[in-house]
């Protein structure tokens, strides 16, 4: 040993590294819980305040549509109008029956929107329900529902609603959200169930048991708040893929009847004027994807915010 | 690898009956007569009604009408158009036109979606990135149909670049125009997937073992961070079929096309029940095979699928 | 002699041969929403051809980005902010991204820590292996898949050649750090890293692995700089040791003397807490006329456990509160095709605890360890046998009887990061027993939380924390409140303090102890690591393949070990040539 050179025993000056205490508990910050941790994180990025500023307005509009005009998007429209340019009261023009373009965008908000939100809710609960109960309880029930799943999720959602749209005698916004839900909850429910096999796996959920917690009890206090995540994420992305899918519906002619105002429907009658009047086209189809925009937008954020190896990547 | 393909196709089969019944179901079964909505507001004479009804076995009780609807499917029967044509003839005529157009979006989506993406995630925040995540964003909120007006309009009609309308014969050439049409949102999906898994894997410990190896950045990348972010990629290829189907019967729809999605398309406007039925069966059949395929893919691009018990 | 470490020491350079490596003053820093966070303050160190060294420190030390500095492998935000790595002469750190590209692999290996993580899983092993002969310009072609075995049979797979073609997930964890360790030193480099290398291992496992590691940079010549958080470990297999404390070098010097003749209080306290030295320790103290040891022992930690150690040799037996007859669990495994295998997890396990003791439950991953805990804890219907608790059988209990067991006995398990809801406050989490069996009112259980956080000795505000905000240790220790709130009988701890700093872990140990003597607790203690074992448990059953091997008081296993087994379980606790060696 004596002829191999050796590093000389080094001691570093206490002071320059004093030894604090053991696993001392930081207590000079608040407080967080993940929820305080996500909200944080959305706080400060600018598209989680543009997003959910237009879908505050969008939702507003639909609701009071009467508050942000005052003509009406059917009645007065005058032929002598086709294909105006804009005047005064009518800022966006006419459509080619000579109707004004700003009010029936307006007006048509309601029925977007609400097939949208509709067609979320429905997805999300049916999704929530039926994923949390075959991947929690497993055995008979969730092969059953993985097999039903399945067999809608082989049918393309906008191509199942083509073929029950056109057999449904009555076309109404809540048809139509009844319609895409009707294939659309197996994604939710696939989600859901993934999210609820991983969580019940977890040491916490064991550890619950094992302290003589209910198992149904365990399923809504533990594992059904830790799997919902992923859902919500994709909830919100998905409310703007409904609100594309009524419109092609509407454009297709099985979605809303023409006597509903929707934008789907405004595109659709639309097209024969792109050549002379585009706006009439181009206006409808803005609103509609500044919607679907801002729901696509909310849900990156969120995505962000709740997914902790995302958070820690940025 | 055997055992896997058996067990996918047995996991095939009650889809394929499951998916095909409910379609079936839907239209011959549920309150509203596909009949009589065939007719409109002028309801035929009777006696039409009952010979339309023992031509389509709507007489029978229901589930025989799905099994001789099946049956008829595996001798090739796929039933006739109410204009009295076989849906086979249609579809013998429309699928090449439909197998073109697709092929095409495929390959757009993909290749060009796989090299946005790939290189979005390798420069993670920076301008490139960022723009190509608005412009994905951009597309997915876009409506197919708006992308092909605004499409036909500035390409077909203002700088005159491609036809309008797409001549019966269908070759590529005039297949370019709506087959980025019909790519458009999926593009944008296969971009956002391939970024975000891209990125993922640049922060995997075996890129960081590959690297330590001494190996160029070049092939750390090409054989170990793309390699692997395709597999989630490939995945979604096949769910997106299911998109490029509803996509294929708006975009043949707007530029004329006589391929499948044109045909769902008239028969839709224009109610015709049956042809929607068979032709939606088809794809969904299509569909439930080219899925299968993937998986096969999938297990052939990840190994720990293809050993799985 | 040589080194420059300190102004205060005298430089003495020899001009004769230049080190391998030498870094002076490393400074590494992580950018972050809240700027630059330093994590390498100013590290020295130098390694001389053929010569290993360690770097010793917990999680958080600085460790493990020291040593992904030296070959630009930090990871995102992380750069190196100062000072200089010299290889061979050159400044690693001012090299361009083609020539450092060079240097690893051929110059410098790399064995990462993780080895299930560590290998692409999409690629077979041949591939991996060769990928790295071809880039260093080892061999091509045919060649370098021959090259390709060879590394792996001198990396201890015999049957490499057949195994070319399989895939990283067909490997065990032992298998693929093998191949990780294959291919650090498939160009035969002048220097390894080796990060951690086996601590996701069993100890026979690793100590084999080590043993061959050895083995292999001895004969190539190959310097090593081992990345460890145990002290026994890195004194045994390197002869230099560096102690890393938050970012900085506290102190270095040769192996022996560090152990011997600790200098800095945090030096200090690591040597008293590691387990594998301090059991050792106790079983030299235990047999005085062997050679005194070696190790510092200037701690008062060991006069009690070495007391503790004593005392436990005569408690006296009594009628067992636990007794598990001859319990078997058969688990049904889906092969391919429509096949089972049937898996005997536990196989006729009988054992009893005594009220008021420990006993400790030994064994490597797959042993059955852990089932047996779940067994006891009703987690599992037993396949046959009888486990018994206070006279009554557990089996038969149903409704209000199972929830009265399941009040007195009570489970802390292994992962301090997931046996914690993360939604739920630190006061919720340790209030949901008290709330499941509707214990007090608001108002009683919220005091009984405030009781529970005192004796864990955590501050009165964490309850209102989440468990994001604690560190391991600190879950830990809720997770203990958590089981205490319903005053039980026993406590099972599966692997409880496995995933601990050694510091933390001494913590958690010296908390167990107190608990146990304070509320008259009975534990049954699941742990893969015997150093531990010694330090807490009075009876030790040996666990192997579903089987109790070997199951007596801790003395008695620690003296005389009966099994081989037990005996090389023994033999590969760290830190052993140290007392009985020389």
């Amino acid at each position: 040993m004596q002829n191999r050179k050796f590093q000389e025993h080094f001691v570093a000056p206490i002071e320059e590294t004093p030894v604090v205490a053991v696993d001392k508990l930081d207590e000079s910050q608040k407080a967080r819980s993940t929820w305080d941790d996500a909200w944080d994180s959305m706080r400060r990025r600018p598209s989680f305040w543009i997003s959910s500023a237009l879908i505050v307005l969008i939702v507003t509009v639909a609701a009071f549509p009467g508050l942000f005009t005052s003509v009406s998007p059917n009645l007065g429209c005058e032929l002598a109008n086709s294909n105006g340019a804009p005047t005064a009261g009518h800022p966006l023009g006419f459509t080619r029956q000579g109707c004004d373009v700003y009010a029936r965008i307006i007006f048509g908000t309601q029925a977007s929107v609400t097939v949208g939100l509709i067609a979320t809710l429905l997805v999300t609960i049916s999704g929530i329900i039926v994923g949390s109960l075959a991947g929690y309880y497993g055995g008979f029930l969730d092969a059953f529902v993985s097999r039903v799943g399945d067999i809608f999720f082989a049918i393309p959602t906008v191509l199942g609603a083509i073929v029950l749209m056109s057999v449904i005698p009555e076309r109404t916004p809540l048809t139509v959200a009844f319609v895409l839900a009707v294939f659309a909850w197996p994604q939710i429910a696939r989600i859901m169930r993934g999210a609820v096999l991983s969580a019940s796996n977890s040491d916490y959920v064991t550890a619950s048991t094992a302290l003589g917690v209910s198992k149904f009890k365990i399923l809504l206090r533990h594992v059904v708040p830790n799997s919902i995540a992923p859902v919500i994420v994709v909830a919100t992305i998905s409310l703007g893929t409904f609100i594309v899918a009524e419109a092609t519906l509407s454009f297709l002619g099985i979605g809303l009847p023409p006597t509903v105002m929707s934008w789907g429907n405004d595109i659709a009658q639309a097209q024969t004027s792109i050549r002379t009047n585009p706006q009439v086209l181009l206006l409808p189809s803005a609103a509609l994807s500044i919607t679907v925009l801002s729901f696509l937008m909310l849900g990156d954020v969120v995505r962000d915010a709740l997914d902790p190896a995302a958070r820690a990547r940025r | 690898m055997l055992w896997y393909t058996g067990r996918r196709i047995l996991q095939m089969i009650p889809v394929f009956f499951g998916a095909t019944f409910l379609i079936y179901f839907m239209v011959f079964s549920l309150p509203g007569d596909p009949i009589l909505a065939l007719y409109g507001d002028r309801p035929p004479a009777p006696g039409v009604i009952e010979q339309v009804r023992a031509q389509y076995n709507l007489d029978k009780p229901f589930i025989v009408q799905y099994l001789l609807y099946i049956g008829g499917l595996f001798q090739g029967d796929f039933g006739t158009t109410y204009s009295g044509r076989p849906v086979s003839d249609v579809m013998a005529q429309a699928f090449p036109i439909t197998l073109r157009l697709a092929t095409l979006a495929l390959f757009f989506e993909a290749v060009f979606g796989i090299i946005v993406g790939l290189v979005a995630g390798l420069r993670k925040g920076k301008l490139f990135d960022a723009s190509a995540l608005v412009v994905s964003l951009l597309l997915i909120s876009v409506p197919t149909f708006v992308i092909g007006f605004v499409l036909q309009y500035v390409f077909g009609i203002q700088l005159g670049w491609a036809r309008t309308t797409v001549s019966s014969a269908a070759p590529y050439s005039e297949l370019v125009l709506p087959a980025i049409v019909l790519a458009s949102v999926s593009f944008a999906y296969i971009v956002r997937l391939t970024r975000a898994s891209v990125a993922d894997n640049l922060n995997a410990d075996f890129v960081r073992t590959a690297t330590a190896k001494g190996l160029s950045r070049r092939r750390v990348v090409s054989v170990h961070v793309l390699r692997n972010s395709l597999v989630p990629v490939v995945t979604f290829l096949g769910v997106d079929l299911g998109a490029l189907m509803v996509g294929a019967i708006v975009t043949e729809g707007i530029f004329n096309i006589n391929g499948v999605g044109g045909t769902v398309y008239r028969a839709v406007i224009l109610g015709e029940g049956p042809t929607v039925v068979s032709f939606v069966a088809i794809m969904v059949i299509i569909f439930v095979v080219a899925n299968l395929l993937v998986d096969l893919l999938y297990a052939l691009l990840d190994p720990r699928i293809r050993y799985a018990k | 002699m040589t080194q420059i470490l300190n102004e205060n020491q005298s430089e003495t350079i020899d001009t004769s041969e230049t080190p391998l490596l030498q870094i002076r003053n490393l400074e590494v820093g992580f950018r972050t929403q809240r700027g630059l966070v330093p994590a390498v303050r100013g590290v020295d160190l130098t390694l001389y051809a053929g010569q290993s060294l360690a770097i010793v420190g917990e999680s958080g030390s600085g460790k493990t980005t020291t040593a992904q500095a030296i070959i630009d492998l930090l990871p995102g935000t992380g750069s190196v902010t100062g000072g200089e790595i010299l290889f061979e002469g050159r400044d690693l750190t001012k090299l361009p991204a083609k020539e450092i590209q060079d240097v690893r692999g051929r110059l410098i290996g790399y064995v990462p820590q993780d080895p299930m993580s560590n290998l692409n899983p999409v690629w077979n092993i041949g591939f991996q292996v060769e990928e790295a002969i071809k880039a260093n310009g080892i061999a091509q072609g045919k060649e370098a898949r021959l090259r390709a075995i060879q590394v792996l049979q001198e990396a201890g797979l015999s049957d490499a050649s057949e195994r070319l073609k399989q895939y990283p997930h067909q490997f065990s964890g032992g298998m693929r750090q093998r191949v990780l360790i294959g291919i650090g030193l498939s160009a035969r480099p002048k220097l390894l890293i080796a990060d951690e290398p086996t601590s996701a291992l069993d100890v026979t496992v690793q100590r084999q692995i080590l043993d061959h590691l050895g083995t292999l940079t001895r004969d190539y010549g190959t310097s090593v700089l081992f990345i460890t958080h145990d002290l026994g470990l890195a004194a045994e297999r390197a002869e230099q040791l560096v102690v890393m404390y938050r970012g900085k070098i506290v102190e270095s010097g040769s192996s022996q003397e560090i152990l011997a003749n600790p200098q800095h209080p945090y030096t200090q306290r690591l040597v008293s807490a590691a387990p594998s030295l301090a059991s050792r320790r106790i079983q030299s103290a235990k047999h005085a006329d062997a050679a005194a040891p070696a190790i510092f022992s200037g701690d008062s930690l060991d006069a009690t456990l070495i007391a503790r150690a004593a005392e436990r040799e005569q408690a006296a037996p009594d009628k067992p509160l636990i007794s598990v007859q001859n319990v078997s669990k058969t688990y049904r495994i889906r092969q391919q095709g429509f096949k089972y295998n049937e898996l005997k997890a536990v196989n006729g396990v009988s054992f009893g605890v005594q009220r008021g003791t420990t006993t400790a439950i030994v064994g490597e991953s797959g042993s059955g360890k852990s089932t047996v805990a779940k067994l006891i804890l009703q987690l599992e219907s037993i396949t046959s046998g009888k486990i018994e608790f206070d006279g009554q059988d557990v089996a038969a209990l149903k409704g209000a009887d199972l929830l009265k067991f399941r009040r007195r006995v009570q489970p802390v398990f292994q992962d301090p990061y997931g046996s914690l809801d993360p939604q739920y406050s630190v006061g919720n989490t340790i209030a949901e027993p008290l709330l499941a069996h509707k214990v007090g009112t608001a108002k009683e259980r919220q005091a009984r939380v405030l009781e529970l956080l005192d004796q864990v000795s955590l501050p009165a505000s964490t309850r209102y924390r989440y468990p994001s905000e604690l560190s391991g240790g600190q879950r830990q220790r809720i997770a203990v409140a958590r089981a205490l709130a319903l005053k039980p009988d026993v406590l099972v701890l599966d692997e409880a303090v496995s995933a601990l700093d050694v510091l933390v872990q001494g913590q958690i140990l010296n908390l167990l102890t107190e608990l146990q003597t304070e509320l008259g607790l009975t534990y049954l203690f699941i742990t893969h690591d015997l150093a531990v074992v010694r330090l807490i448990a009075d009876n030790v059953c040996v666990m192997k393949k579903g089987e109790i091997i070997e199951a007596a008081t801790t003395d008695e296993v620690f003296d005389n070990p009966r099994e081989t087994y037990t005996q090389d379980l023994l033999a590969a606790i760290p830190g052993g040539n140290f007392v009985f060696g020389r």
